[in-house]
C-alpha cells in the first residue's frame, strides 16, 4: 500500500511528463485538485472496506447456530470498535511513525496533521492526513474479523477482545512496518499490494493459533475419528455477507492504489476493481466445480470460501496482472480452500466459517502468486516475507492466547457452550421465539 | 367421542384440509413435528462431510369428533394423505373424555 509501486510509476510519469510538458500542458491536474480527489479516493473507498465488517458479521451469523447469532453479531461490532480505538491511541503511529525497519513510535494517540495542505503546499501525491488514517483504520478491522469467526461459538467475549485489542495495537502495526511503513521486509522488495500476507494472512494466523489453543466446538468430532457437521444456521445470511465482502474488497484493494490525482492512477485503480471482482468470479467457479467432483453435490458455503478465496488471491497483486491471470489466480484459490477445509477437519482444528482456509491459506497462495505478474518480485523475497510475518504473529498470538488461557480462560464452559453463548453471555436470543410480543 | 390424531406428510395438509371440510369437519389442529418411522432418515452434506438426518419433518393434526363420524374421518384422512410411498405417516384414535369451549363454557358434543 504504501511505497508500493505507485509511488514509483508516479516518479516516472512525473519525468515522463517534464519531458513532454511543453506538449502536454493540459494534462495534469492542479496539485490542489490531486490532492482533492486522492483523498477522496481513501474516504470512498476507506468507507467500502468499514462495509466488509457487515460483511463479516452477516457471513458468521449465517454460518453458527441461532443460539449463538447475537453474540457473534456483537462480537463483530465490538471488535471493529477496539480497532478503531487501538489504532487511534498506538496502531497507526507503530505502523507509520518514525519506521526504524522493525519498528514505528511508540508515542500515543494519533493526530491529524494537514499543516503543509492548509498553508497551500501540496507535495505530489499528497491527501488529507485523516483521509488516510482513516482508511488504513479500517484494514486492521479486516484482521480482527478474521479470528472471530474461525473460532466462533465457544470463546468467551470479554478473552476475545482482550485477543483483539493486542493484535490491532500492537501485532499488527508492527508487522505492518515492515512493509507499508516502509521497514525492513519493503526494502528488500517484498510486494503486497492491499494484504494478502499483511492483512488476511495475519488474521488467519491469529485464527489459526487460536483455534488450536481454544480446541474444537464439542460434538465436531466424533470419538471414532468422524466429523460431525455443524450446519450453519441462515444461508442467505452467509450469502449476503460474502457479497457485502465481495463490493467492500474494490475499496480494499482499489483504493490501496492510493492515488486518484492522476489518469494513470485511476486506470490502474479501473484494472484492480476488474481484476478483483474476476478473482472472485474464478474463486466461486472453481469451488463449485470441486465440491461437485469431490462429493457430487455443489456446496453453497464452499462457494461463498470460494468467493473470499479468490479475493485473497488477487489481494497481494490486483493491479497488474491480466483479466484471465486474476481469474486463474482466484480459481486456485477457491481450489486450495475446497482441499484446506477438510484438512483442517481431518487435523481436529475448527473452524467455524472456512476463515483459515480461505485467508490464510489463499493469502500466502496470492502473495506468491504476485511473481506472476511482477517482474520485480522475487519468490524468495515473497516466501521471506510469508515465512517472518507467519512466524511472528505464530509466536506473538500463541504467547498471547496462552496468557489469557491460564489467566482470565478462554472458552465458556460446557453447559453455557451447550445452551448457547446469547443466553450465557448476552442473556438475550437473537431469534426470540416465544417473547412477549412473538 | 373420540380424538383422531394423524402423522401426515406436511405436503399433504391443505388436501387432507380440503377432505375433512367437506364432510362436515370444522375443526382441526395442526403441528409441525419431526420422527421417524420405516422411511428413516436420509443424509446430507455440508463442508464436504455427510451427516443422518435421522427426524424428519412431518405434519401431526389433530381433529376432535363425535364417535359416529370417527371411522368416516379416518378413511378420508387416509384416502387423501396417501401417495403409496413409505413415509406417509399413521393415524391414532383415542377416546375422549371431556371437551369444553372456553368462549361459551358449553361442554362436550355441544363444544364441538
Amino acid at each position: 500500500m504504501r511505497n508500493s509501486k505507485i509511488s514509483k510509476s508516479l516518479t516516472a510519469a512525473g519525468v515522463a511528463l517534464l519531458a513532454f510538458a511543453p506538449g502536454v500542458a493540459s494534462a495534469a491536474v492542479e496539485p490542489e485538485t490531486a490532492f482533492i480527489l486522492n483523498s477522496f479516493s481513501f474516504l470512498i473507498n476507506g468507507a467500502l472496506v468499514m462495509w466488509m465488517a457487515a460483511g463479516f458479521a452477516m457471513l458468521e451469523a449465517g454460518l453458527v447456530r441461532k443460539k449463538n447469532t447475537a453474540t457473534i453479531c456483537l462480537k463483530n461490532i465490538a471488535l471493529y470498535s477496539v480497532s478503531g480505538l487501538t489504532f487511534y491511541v498506538v496502531g497507526y503511529n507503530l505502523m507509520y511513525l518514525d519506521v526504524t525497519g522493525f519498528i514505528g513510535s511508540f508515542s500515543p494517540f494519533w493526530s491529524a496533521d494537514d499543516a503543509a495542505a492548509l498553508s497551500g503546499t501540496f507535495d505530489e501525491g499528497s491527501y488529507s492526513a485523516s483521509s488516510d488514517w482513516f482508511f488504513q483504520m479500517v484494514f486492521v478491522a479486516t484482521a480482527a474479523s478474521i479470528v472471530s469467526g474461525a473460532l466462533a461459538e465457544r470463546i468467551k467475549l470479554w478473552s476475545f477482545l482482550g485477543f483483539v485489542f493486542l493484535l490491532t495495537a500492537i501485532i499488527y502495526p508492527i508487522q505492518g512496518s515492515w512493509v507499508w511503513g516502509g521497514g525492513w521486509l519493503s526494502e528488500m522488495g517484498f510486494s503486497d499490494y492491499a494484504g494478502s500476507t499483511l492483512v488476511h494472512s495475519v488474521g488467519g494466523w491469529a485464527a489459526l493459533t487460536g483455534a488450536i489453543i481454544l480446541g474444537a466446538r464439542k460434538g465436531k468430532y466424533t470419538k471414532d475419528g468422524r466429523v460431525a457437521p455443524i450446519p450453519g444456521s441462515n444461508l442467505p445470511l452467509a450469502t449476503l455477507g460474502t457479497f457485502i465482502l465481495w463490493l467492500g474488497w474494490f475499496g480494499f484493494n482499489g483504493g490501496s492504489v492510493l492515488a486518484m490525482g492522476t489518469a494513470e492512477a485511476v486506470i490502474e485503480m479501473a484494472n484492480v476493481f476488474a481484476n478483483t471482482n474476476m478473482a472472485a468470479v474464478g474463486g466461486v467457479l472453481a469451488a463449485m466445480v470441486m465440491t461437485q467432483i469431490l462429493y457430487k453435490k455443489v456446496d453453497l458455503t464452499m462457494a461463498l470460501n470460494g468467493a473470499i478465496a479468490g479475493l485473497v488471491s488477487i489481494t497481494a497483486e490486483p493491479a497488474d496482472p491480466t483479466i484471465g491471470m486474476a481469474i486463474m489466480i482466484g480459481a486456485v484459490g477457491g481450489v486450495l480452500v475446497v482441499l484446506a477445509v477438510p484438512l483442517l477437519d481431518k487435523l481436529k482444528i475448527d473452524d467455524v466459517v472456512g476463515a483459515i482456509s480461505a485467508h490464510l491459506v489463499a493469502g500466502i497462495w496470492g502473495t506468491i502468486a504476485v511473481v506472476f505478474s511482477d517482474a520485480d518480485a522475487t519468490l524468495f523475497v515473497q516466501a521471506t516475507g510469508i515465512v517472518s510475518i507467519g512466524a511472528f504473529v505464530v509466536v506473538t498470538s500463541t504467547i498471547l492466547w496462552l496468557a489469557l488461557k491460564y489467566t482470565v480462560g478462554i472458552r465458556v464452559d460446557e453447559e453455557d457452550e451447550a445452551n448457547g453463548l446469547d443466553k450465557a453471555e448476552l442473556g438475550l436470543e437473537a431469534y426470540p421465539e416465544f417473547g412477549p410480543s412473538s | 367421542m373420540k380424538l383422531i390424531m394423524a402423522v401426515i406428510k406436511p405436503f399433504k395438509l391443505d388436501d387432507v384440509r380440503d377432505a375433512l371440510t367437506a364432510i362436515g369437519i370444522d375443526g382441526l389442529t395442526a403441528t409441525e413435528v419431526k420422527g421417524f418411522g420405516r422411511q428413516k432418515g436420509h443424509t446430507e452434506i455440508y463442508r464436504g462431510a455427510e451427516y443422518a438426518i435421522s427426524f424428519l419433518p412431518k405434519i401431526k393434526i389433530e381433529i376432535a369428533v363425535k364417535s359416529n363420524l370417527a371411522e368416516q374421518v379416518v378413511e378420508t384422512i387416509m384416502n387423501t394423505a396417501k401417495t403409496g410411498q413409505i413415509g406417509d405417516g399413521k393415524i391414532f384414535v383415542y377416546d375422549l373424555n371431556n371437551v369444553v369451549r372456553i368462549r361459551t363454557g358449553e361442554t362436550d358434543a355441544d363444544a364441538l
